[in-house]
């Protein structure tokens, strides 16, 4: 007998599967739909109260705005619900386990938040007299310190954007450093594996792109690179560790080599999470590597940014790096390199990247998260986040396909491929039915060298529980697609949305939403 | 550890399971020489939130912080009031601690608000379609010249004098690896902008000018003409906006015929956080949204025929396109146009008119008084919040002064255009909504006493 119902009430039990009744209002209890804003709110209505100043004579030029615009307002409460329910509509990491592979879903810690929302970083604007933000470039140089320490290397660039542009701000590094010698070199080799960014942003500097192929462990052919090194080759993107998870053992004689051949040496470092406090990219032998804060360093993802990409860069890039910068004086003070200096004192800079200094909020986030760690909580870190995804690794070996299971242990991800599915049966199809057990999927179809890959990258912030779980569930779904059951290809079923016509949207691209047509709905 | 679940049991219990002796044996693939054997010298250890926060106490109180004094500052990033459900908002867990949305089932709430915030932008430029973000403005203005070399496959691009410095320096960055030619000019300290040499200098190899509204220096101008000989000549008239506020009171770009808007979103919903991270808006005309860069969000519907938003058009992406794609850019500014698009919301079109009057009265308020001083002028005829002062000296050190006064008095035109004669005595000066009339005063008092 139930202890908590004791009005000996029975709940009436519908017809079994999927047969629910409907509700009036589309609604099912927690799951709550919502209407875009432009179908609920008006353009006289205003969330916001505004101060009341007196009248004056125009001076905007003759320009002045008169047809509507058709933005619509929301008064505040209406506001805060429409964003609430919008974002239970969301996964996000403090629901659950979001093992994107190479994305490094890690916590994000509520400290980082608070320290960036001070007033003396968050108030302050990127042209304030120097004399008047020593401490937010006091922020700025504390954080470069760490990277270089963390990384071993000579100096760092803090303004890139993001991951991509910090790609960019080490290619073009490369690109003037090869000016600067007078050497028209013109391709980067880039292996198979590689982040989509990596050949885009080489093409974006004016560089052919090359693949370099791996062997059958995963990890770049060695031979082979070497053998395609020669006067016409600018350099190499390597990720390491590798996007199949696996640490490229002969990275050192990697870059010894390109180096060799007169080339410079791009490390793409979205998996530094793997190494952080165990392994320097500077000793193997690194020119630049971009750090991505929003992995690695827990500033959170947004939906989709802002992230932030510092290059740190050895002694034979960073005269070349990016302005502005900040330099420590020996009285403690703190200055702004920008182009008015530049000529003195860093006169090969490439240029500019951005309007401002970078990511200062992030640079706080970042700085507050490696301080809370430290050098020996850094280590445990990556000690952490490796343990972690070995765990799942052989957790799931002899479920699914783990096409690199021999060629050592895994770092931070672990990878397997669709083989030995049912006919019919895809990595999507085990990615939706993740989705109806409380997971967010994996990355899937990524690295491209792998059929049907599915990258799993568990980070270190999950406990022991939580990863069993994972596996259990990730072995159902698994053991159903390879029993070709039905109700995976139609998976999610519990999503407030089933899976998405994406060729319907591509074809029929509707980007901004429109007035229904006033005609046809008169009819 | 507090951010670490696993405990010493746990991890010897993991190890037992995989097979490995110690946590060493998981990083064999690491060779040797290149594996550190303990935390690395001369870096402290963990730190407890407390000890954290106190070290970040300490170094936020030795700056300036705008709201603590009267302040003046503009030039690409501007002091606006965000209410507090906007930052409430944003903080969500569901929003702040998800990814890029691409499982489209969870991610409708990122999806849809990337619908409306695309909605927003390109109804608030004029233009039919928009993306869901770039970085900033200034990357913002540099993939559209791109973009622009792209569809008229021209490669000169014609920039005003009134566009940002930091944003021509990034361009011109830029342009030396696309083979983009500049044309360029420093502005001067006219009433007027360089138009006449922006018309002048459209010819048939032209595929691009590029215009700043309002300016630099705070001035508006008509773009009609310049976008009609733009199309005559068969090349594209971009228009950047600094300033999104501007457009509740002045046309909007796209409404005077510009093909492609870009802007800065920092001034809605993001504060002004040093810099950065700010909200890059780039919006078009609907036929070229096929050589847009960065991510685009679309309406589709699902296997029960219900409405619900997908990542789009993603065949112009790295991702997919590789060394083809029309940009490199991956993470965006995902939270910040979120910001951007609360703000607005709670706005709507009345509060956003509301608001830029305000401005614009306030503005209008500060550049009477300051005049009053005795050798300060005014140099536009025309300014939204943000007008440009000839000071009878080098402004540059006035402006160090003013903030000895604890005033954070604009911007000189000798920081953004370093060891420019012509331009030192000017002072670029940004009224929001935030100055309050005794700030004006105090600002105005500051000046004068340094002045004199």
């Amino acid at each position: 007998m139930s202890a908590l119902n004791q009005s000996g009430w029975k709940p009436e039990m519908g017809p079994s599967g999927d047969s629910k009744p409907a509700t009036f209002t589309g609604n099912r209890a927690l799951m709550l739909e919502e209407a875009l804003i432009f179908e609920i709110g008006t353009t006289d209505t205003t969330g916001v109260d505004l101060p009341e100043v007196g009248g004056v004579a125009s001076r905007l030029g003759g320009l002045e705005r008169n047809r509507t615009i058709g933005l619509p307002g929301l008064s505040e409460p209406e506001t805060v619900r429409h964003y609430t329910r919008l974002s239970r509509q969301n996964y996000a990491i403090d629901l659950g386990f979001f093992p994107l592979g190479s994305c490094t879903m890690k916590h994000n810690p509520r400290l980082n938040e608070k320290v960036a929302r001070m007033a003396g970083f968050a108030d302050v604007h990127p042209l304030q007299p120097v004399e008047t933000v020593q401490g937010a470039l006091a922020v700025i140089n504390e954080l470069a310190v760490w990277l270089i320490k963390l990384t071993g290397m000579y100096g760092v660039a803090m303004t890139p954007k993001a991951g991509a542009h910090g790609e960019l701000c080490g290619i073009l590094a490369i690109k003037a450093a090869l000016e600067a010698r007078g050497d028209p070199r013109s391709v980067i080799l880039v292996p198979e594996s590689a982040h989509g960014t990596n050949p885009a942003t080489a093409a974006f500097a004016g560089f052919s792109v090359e693949n370099i192929p791996a062997t059958s462990e995963g990890r770049v052919d060695l031979d082979a690179l070497k053998a395609r090194l020669g006067p016409d080759v600018a350099g190499v993107m390597i990720t390491n560790p590798n996007t199949c998870g696996l640490f490229e053992r002969d990275m050192k004689a990697i870059s010894d080599a390109v180096h060799a051949a007169g080339g410079y040496v791009y490390c793409d470092g979205a998996n530094f999470n793997a190494i952080v406090g165990r392994v320097r990219p500077g000793d193997l032998g690194i020119d630049a590597m971009h750090i991505n804060l929003h992995k690695t360093f827990s500033t959170p993802h947004g939906g989709g940014g802002p992230g932030s990409g510092p290059v740190v860069m050895s002694e034979a890039l960073s005269p070349y790096g990016p302005l502005p910068f900040t330099e420590r004086h020996a009285d403690g003070r703190y200055s702004l390199v920008e182009e008015e200096t530049v000529g003195e004192r860093h006169p090969h800079s490439f240029g500019r990247m951005t309007a401002f200094h970078g990511q200062m909020g992030m640079f706080t986030r970042a700085l507050s998260y490696i301080l809370s760690h430290g050098a020996d909580g850094l280590r445990q870190v990556a000690e952490d986040a490796v343990l972690n995804a070995n765990y799942i690794l052989h957790g799931l070996k002899d479920s699914l396909d783990a096409p690199f299971a021999h060629s050592g242990p895994c770092m931070h991800e672990a990878l397997f491929s669709d083989n030995g599915l049912a006919d019919g049966f895809t990595t999507l199809d085990i990615a939706k039915g993740l989705i109806d057990e409380g997971y967010h999927p994996m990355t899937v179809y990524f690295p491209l060298v792998v059929h049907g890959a599915m990258l799993i990258e568990p980070t270190e912030t999950e406990s022991k529980a939580t990863l069993d779980q994972f596996i259990g569930a990730m072995r159902s779904v698994v053991a159903r697609a390879k029993a070709g059951d039905p109700s995976l290809k139609s998976a999610p079923h519990h999503a407030p949305r089933r899976r998405l016509d994406e060729t319907l949207a591509a074809r029929k691209p509707v980007l901004v939403w429109r007035e229904p047509d006033v005609a046809v709905a008169a009819e | 550890m507090r951010y670490l679940p696993l405990t010493n049991t746990d991890r010897q219990a993991m190890l037992a399971v995989i097979g490995a002796k110690s946590i060493d044996d998981l990083f064999v693939d690491v060779p040797a020489e290149a594996q550190l054997a303990g935390p690395i010298a001369g870096l402290p250890n963990h730190a407890s939130e407390m000890a954290v926060e106190r070290h970040f106490s300490d170094l936020a109180r030795k700056n300036m912080a705008a709201s603590h004094h009267p302040f003046f500052l503009g030039c690409g990033a501007y002091k606006h009031h965000v209410p507090a459900s906007v930052d409430h908002i944003i903080q969500r867990g569901e929003f702040l601690t998800a990814y890029t949305p691409y499982q489209p089932e969870i991610a409708q709430g990122t999806l849809q608000m990337l619908f409306e915030f695309q909605t927003q932008v390109a109804r608030l430029f004029g233009c039919d379609v928009a993306n869901a973000s770039m970085y900033d403005g200034s990357t913002a203005c540099w993939e559209a010249i791109g973009m622009a070399g792209r569809i008229t496959k021209r490669h000169k691009a014609i920039l005003s004098s009134g566009l940002h410095p930091h944003y021509v320096s990034v361009a011109r960055t830029m342009a030396k690896y696309t083979g983009d030619n500049l044309d360029t000019a420093l502005p001067t300290l006219t009433p007027t902008t360089d138009s006449a040499r922006l018309l002048d200098a459209i010819d048939g190899e032209t595929s691009c000018v590029v215009v700043q509204y309002p300016d630099i220096l705070g001035r508006i101008e008509d773009l009609s003409a310049i976008a009609a000989k733009a199309h005559e000549h068969g090349a594209l008239l971009i228009a950047v906006v600094t300033e999104p506020v501007a457009l509740g009171a002045i046309k909007a770009p796209g409404e005077m015929g510009a093909d492609i808007v870009v802007g800065e979103g920092q001034s809605l919903g993001v504060g002004l956080q040093f810099g950065g991270p700010y909200v890059g808006l780039f919006a078009c005309k609907e036929k070229f949204v096929r050589q847009m860069p960065g991510r685009l969000c679309g309406e589709t519907v699902d296997a029960e025929g219900k409405r619900g938003f997908v990542l789009t058009l993603s065949t112009r992406e790295q991702h997919i396109r590789r060394e083809k794609a029309t940009s490199n850019i991956c993470t965006n500014s995902g939270l910040c146009a979120l910001a951007f698009s609360i703000h607005m919301t709670l706005l709507g079109e009345k509060g956003l008119r509301g608001l830029a009057q305000v401005n614009h009265a306030l503005a209008v308020q500060a550049a009477d008084r300051l005049t009053q001083i005795s050798g300060v002028e005014l140099v536009n005829d025309s300014f939204f919040n943000e007008f440009t002062l000839r000071l009878p000296k080098e402004a540059r050190p006035v402006v160090r002064a003013l903030a000895d006064k604890k005033v954070l008095g604009g911007v000189s035109l000798g920081r953004l255009y370093p060891n420019t004669t012509d331009l030192e005595n000017g002072l670029v000066v940004a009224v929001t909504e935030t100055s309050s009339a005794e700030d004006i005063e105090s600002f105005a008092t500051a000046l004068q006493e340094i002045l004199s």
